[in-house]
């Protein structure tokens, strides 16, 4: 009876979350309305005078608009599925059907390291390392030699865009690999065998048998990644530049995601007398939670069998 | 390529004999043997190009590795572990034991805390839930949790110990906050670990007169011990690494923590990290190099012990 009862506070837990969250954005929604959704510029206008509208208190001439984060968020994470997925693959074939049993174990191993590293160290490695090198050395060149494909030409400005979405493409890797690798490995030792007596090198058997019987949780574990990606928080923090009031008009303008900003802005907002910031940051909460949770509930529709999840693709006994 | 020439089924007898009469197999024809070529160097390429991926997701793992191990020993010293962190902004000096004492303190509360609740609902998951939408929906709720993104959490954590609880920054709503972030992995890897306990030690037990209570505590909690372990000292692993949700419950202190539960911030590693590595100062940079050192040491440690260590124990 104990154990029913604290079982159930997984409801509890995001029935918090959710009622929390809804009735402090509420005041926000009131007041912001729809601008929320359409409107690049985030001004708090602290040295405006108080007005209330609808008997919600706000800055006169303050304006909350997600876009800008909004649209971090997605270039960001889709910029990391588009590196980060052939690299999983690559590496899940590797894992799965290439390296020898000893080497696949340990390389497994690091794989999976790679996704308890803290976030904030991955930022800081990114911070020091990657952004320095991606700004010397490759974005120049691509601006040069790429200018000719729209967006890629132009000023090289920030680490921005390019540093955060590598760095995120790092952060899927090991989900989208470890759940690849998994389930390449379970295809059936007669379907390989199918596919040898028939004359099919090594590569046609993965391209052709095993891969297309794992899709549905290779599917699930990049439709994962993607989570991890969107909701991801300090690495962005510390390599996206925080971009405000401004969206990104070339591939190197600086960013901002809405888990960075959240981060970032809260203790600022604490200064706004009527409140009405730190209640739009909660709504930022609201609509990144929104997006997160529908990404989980089409990676659990996906990943049917086995129903392999973030929580459980950690531990594999 | 045509397959006539091969072998010709039942039919051998009647006007199949022109292509019987030819004696090289199709797969030895010069056409074919080049085409097989093609197809096991294209196999070969793509061998090549997997290496090449895991090799471009090391090297940077490597580097991490390499550069905070370079940077932390060269920093760390006994004092740098013991004392607590002098100054802020540009004065930065001291060591790291505010931030360790404190995060062995959130961690070791955030355990506390969901280690039972976890394990115990995830006992319910295995072993008393009848009420299969009941336990799909509770799975569910986990599952999102697990998805969530932590500042998210971090708010409302903020938002609820934190402003209507009135506990203000402390160690109290740091926890609670983190214990939330780390409940799913502890429930559902002790779903999975009892689950995996096989049917024939449960029957044996029933056949042997044990109660239901008696053979979840004697038998089955004691065969998936490994598996709950392991999913424990990772959802520690994940506590530890965690920044976003302390920002705004913990907040951050220069001081030791006196083991006042409420009203009193409380330092952590990450922060460090977050911090000091933005600061104009060598001795705040020095702390951020040290501190990112202990984090990733001690992730190594956790996956070590979790992944080796205890997947032995679990064959025995």
């Amino acid at each position: 009876m104990v154990s029913a009862l604290l079982g159930s506070s997984a409801f509890l837990f995001l029935f918090l979350t959710i009622v929390v969250l809804v009735i402090f954005s509420y005041p926000s929604f009131i007041v912001n309305g729809l601008g929320f959704f359409t409107s690049i510029t985030w001004n708090p206008s602290l040295s405006g005078s108080v007005v209330t509208v609808n008997g919600i208190r706000s800055m006169s001439g303050a304006s909350f608009g997600m876009l800008v984060f909004f649209s971090g968020t997605l270039l960001s994470s889709g910029l990391a599925l588009l590196i980060g997925v052939p690299l999983s693959l690559g590496i899940a074939i590797f894992l799965s059907e290439v390296a020898p049993q000893r080497i696949s174990n340990i390389m497994s191993f690091f794989v999976e390291l790679l996704a308890g590293i803290p976030s904030i160290v991955f930022g800081f490695w990114g911070f020091l390392v990657l952004g320095p090198f991606l700004i010397h050395s490759v974005e120049p060149v691509m601006a040069k030699y790429l200018y000719f494909i729209p967006y890629f030409g132009g000023k090289v400005y920030s680490y921005g865009l390019p540093a955060s979405g590598l760095i995120l493409a790092l952060m899927t890797v090991p989900i989208i690999a470890s759940i690849s690798r998994d389930a390449m490995a379970q295809t059936p030792i007669e379907l390989r065998e199918a596919g040898r007596a028939l004359g099919l090198t090594d590569w046609e058997v993965t391209r052709k048998i095993v891969l297309p019987s794992a899709r549905t949780a290779i599917a699930g574990s990049i439709v994962l990644g993607l989570g991890r990606a969107l909701g991801e928080t300090m690495a962005v923090v510390m390599v996206s530049e925080s971009a405000v009031n401004i969206l990104p008009k070339t591939f190197y303008y600086p960013i901002n995601s809405i888990a960075a900003f959240m981060a970032q802005t809260l203790d600022s907002a604490f200064t706004d007398p009527t409140k009405m910031e730190i209640y739009a940051l909660v709504e930022l909460a609201v609509v990144l939670l929104l997006i997160t949770t529908t990404v989980n509930v089409i990676a659990r529709l996906l990943v049917r069998r086995g129903f392999i999840t973030s929580a459980e693709h950690v531990v594999q006994v | 390529m045509d397959h006539s020439n091969v072998r010709s089924p039942e039919g051998a007898g009647d006007n199949a004999s022109p292509t019987l009469s030819v004696t090289v197999p199709a797969w030895k024809q010069p056409g074919v043997i080049s085409n097989h070529r093609r197809r096991v160097m294209k196999g070969r390429i793509v061998e090549v190009l997997a290496v090449l991926c895991i090799l471009a997701v090391l090297l940077p793992l490597g580097d991490m590795i390499y550069m905070f191990a370079y940077r932390g020993l060269q920093v760390i010293s006994i004092p740098k572990l013991t004392t607590i962190t002098v100054g802020s902004a540009s004065f930065v000096s001291g060591g790291l034991a505010n931030a360790i004492a404190g995060t062995a303190l959130l961690i070791s509360l955030a355990a506390a805390i969901t280690i039972p609740i976890g394990v115990l609902g995830g006992v319910y998951m295995s072993e008393f839930s009848n009420d299969s939408r009941l336990s799909e929906g509770l799975r569910f709720a986990a599952d999102i949790m697990a998805g969530n993104s932590s500042i998210v959490l971090g708010y409302v954590g903020y938002l609820v110990f934190v402003l209507y609880f009135g506990w203000g920054y402390s160690a109290a709503a740091g926890a609670l906050t983190l214990s939330i972030l780390m409940f799913p992995y502890v429930f559902r890897t002790t779903e999975l670990a009892l689950r995996k306990v096989p049917a024939s030690i449960r029957e044996a037990a029933i056949a042997l007169g044990s109660t239901k209570t008696t053979m979840i505590n004697r038998l089955v909690l004691r065969f998936a011990l490994p598996g709950i372990l392991t999913g424990i000292i990772l959802a520690v692993g994940i506590g530890l690494s965690e920044t976003a949700p302390l920002l705004y419950t913990a907040l951050f202190s220069n001081y030791l923590p006196s083991g006042a539960l409420f009203h009193e911030p409380i330092g952590y590693l990450t922060y460090v990290v977050y911090v000091y590595s933005q600061l104009p100062s060598n001795g705040a940079h020095d702390l951020a190099y040290l501190s990112s050192f202990l984090l990733i040491s001690a992730v190594l440690v956790i996956n070590v012990v979790a992944r080796v260590g205890l997947r032995k124990l679990s064959k025995v």
